[in-house]
């Protein structure tokens, strides 16, 4: 009888020591981190931190000083170090940065937003169901999907940004504080909607204010500090640290 | 005044608005993309003017071909200034760019100077480009009416590629940011050189039209269309290829209405009156007509 082949739990994404400035400052001091195939890995940290830093690192937009970033899109091909890549290059091997502040194309309309998200891609029909895919989990796009971008809500456009996101069909999702600037009734189905995602394949990487929703999303999670990790563990270990519930959850849980 | 005097000044006014419309969008795409105003823009129709010359009255090669080749030289010409230039300045403060485009102006103008000499030359088409035509009161040159007649063509194709195309669509996001450009996977590079191809294209067949509009040309000549499609960029609003037209057809009319209406004591005004033009409109609307608020990128 063949045995189902349980897949070797191999890392998607490994980060190994990375140093990165901006102009002057030096913002990330070392920091490694993994998030394995299919996993759910959240990232803490105060203001400042260098959250964001890290996912421009890792997209591409900033290039680390030293370290080493590597990306394994599937389990089957090699590892690539695309610490020295272009965005272009990293979209194109599956990940996507979905950013802070959305970056959302505000004059194009909702629709070329969205194909814009599949600039890369060739094969119009995958393009097109996708596209009706999206439509399905975010119905409202559709409804609006001639108007301008930029006339859309601000949970519209943060829709409107993860689906974009997903039109490149990503192996991994990099995701900057989606819930910024929304009400609880939407961050919560905003949050449904990632665990979807994520049940359908694609592994995420996530950068979250609140620590509470985000740990309770994430199968693991790093706390950043001023450059450096100085926490990592399951969810439920770091929803558990006294440090952790004093400087992220206001001491609740 | 009659009516058909009036329709005469109209007419006028198109035609050079039409030139003024199309320098003008080169001006509204190369800000747009990369918030630069080129200074350099002007001598571009210097360079479209002199191969026109060079190819159709010296070589007596067929029209058409010519105008052809003048918008491939354009576009050539912008394709290197982009190159040469302000690719290995990007990032820099706009301050850089600004005087860049100032360098690379001068120099265009001094290598026409110094291979061409500063001599006006006579720029007469053929006859069959200089019959009269007239329609009731109006009458009006071939080359007017191929000047209007082509502009409008051109600016409807550009109009197609930036808003129906997918390298369109990936200029129109470039212009709106870089960064998240470049992680849709869009080559930045490109988007960057086509608004600069397709903007110097049309700056140089705008040559040809300003040599056969006027009928002499010389290697200064850029200066003036240059400033006054500047002008008619920022009355637009300056970024907006819709406003860059608009504005030059505003700017073309009225400075030909301006001239053609009141007492030919002031036609001395006449580019005095552009920028009254310009500063009226800038008090009322300081983001030009169609101007959205483009903040500056850090
Ligand atoms: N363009 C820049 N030039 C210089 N320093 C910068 C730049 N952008 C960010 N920094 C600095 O880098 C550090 C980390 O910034 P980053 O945006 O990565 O923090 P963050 O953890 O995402 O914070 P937040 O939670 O507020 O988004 C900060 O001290 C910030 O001042
Ligand atoms: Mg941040």
């Amino acid at each position: 009888m063949p045995t189902l082949e349980k897949p070797k739990k191999r890392d998607m994404l490994k980060i190994d020591d990375i140093h990165v400035y901006r102009g002057r400052t030096y913002v990330l001091q070392g920091v490694s981190l993994e998030v394995g195939r299919r996993e759910i890995v959240a990232l803490i940290g105060a203001n400042g931190a260098g959250k964001t830093t890290l996912l421009r690192t890792i997209s591409g937009l900033l290039r680390p000083k030293k370290g080493k970033i590597l990306f394994q899109p599937d389990s089957q091909s090699q590892e690539i170090d695309i610490s020295g890549a272009s965005p272009e290059q990293i979209v194109q091997l599956g990940i996507s940065h979905c950013p802070e502040g959305r970056g959302i194309f505000s004059r194009l309309s909702v629709l070329e937003n969205l194909m814009i998200g599949a600039y890369l891609r060739k094969n119009r029909n995958e393009i097109l169901d996708d596209y009706n895919s999206i439509c399905r989990v975010f119905p409202i796009l559709k409804e609006r999907e001639d108007q301008a971008a930029g006339s859309l809500s601000g949970g519209e456009q943060e829709m409107l940004a993860i689906g974009r996101a997903l039109m490149s069909r990503p192996e991994l999702l990099i995701l900057d504080e989606p819930s910024l600037g929304l009400g609880p009734i939407v961050v919560e189905s905003l949050f449904q909607v990632l665990s979807e995602i994520n049940s359908r394949g694609v592994t995420i990487l996530l950068v979250e204010q609140n620590a509470i929703m985000a740990l309770d999303l994430a199968h693991r999670a790093y706390v950043l500090e001023t450059g450096r990790v100085v926490l990592y563990g399951t969810s439920g270990e770091l929803a558990g640290n006294e440090d952790v519930q004093k400087a992220y959850l206001g001491g609740i849980v | 005044m009659s009516g058909g005097y009036i329709a005469q000044q109209i007419v006028n006014g198109l035609v050079l608005g039409s030139m003024y419309a199309l320098v003008a969008i080169g001006f509204s795409m190369i800000y747009g993309i990369i918030r630069l105003i080129n200074f350099a823009h002007g001598d571009i129709v210097m360079i479209g003017a002199f191969v026109t010359l060079g190819l159709f009255q010296t070589l007596g090669i067929p029209f058409p071909v010519v105008a052809l080749a003048v918008l491939t030289a354009g576009g050539i010409i912008g394709i290197m200034i982009e190159r040469g230039t302000f690719r290995p300045i990007r990032g820099a403060p706009q301050v850089t760019g600004f005087i860049a485009s100032l360098g690379i102006s001068i120099m265009l103008q001094n290598l026409g100077v110094m291979f061409l000499t500063a001599q006006p030359r006579n720029f007469s088409f053929p006859d069959y480009l200089q019959r009269v035509i007239k329609i009731g009161a109006v009458t009006f040159r071939t080359i007017d009416a191929v000047i209007m007649i082509s502009a409008f063509c051109l600016m409807a194709l550009l109009m197609f590629l930036v808003h129906r195309t997918k390298l369109g669509m990936a200029m129109r996001a470039t212009a709106e940011n870089i960064d998240m450009a470049r992680l849709m996977g869009i080559n930045i590079n490109r988007t960057i050189l086509s608004a600069f191809a397709m903007g110097s294209a049309l700056a140089g067949i705008a040559g040809l039209m300003w040599g056969g509009k006027f009928g002499q040309i010389d290697p200064l000549l850029g200066f003036v269309p240059g400033l006054k499609s500047f002008v008619a960029a920022v009355i637009g609003g300056v970024g907006s290829i819709p406003g860059a037209i608009l504005g030059g057809y505003i700017l073309g009319l009225s400075e030909v209405l301006f001239v053609g209406l009141l007492p030919p004591v002031y036609s001395a005004f006449r580019d005095a009156f552009v920028f009254v033009t310009l500063i009226l409109i800038l008090l009322i609307l300081p983001n030009g007509i169609f101007g959205k608020r483009i903040e500056d990128r850090p």
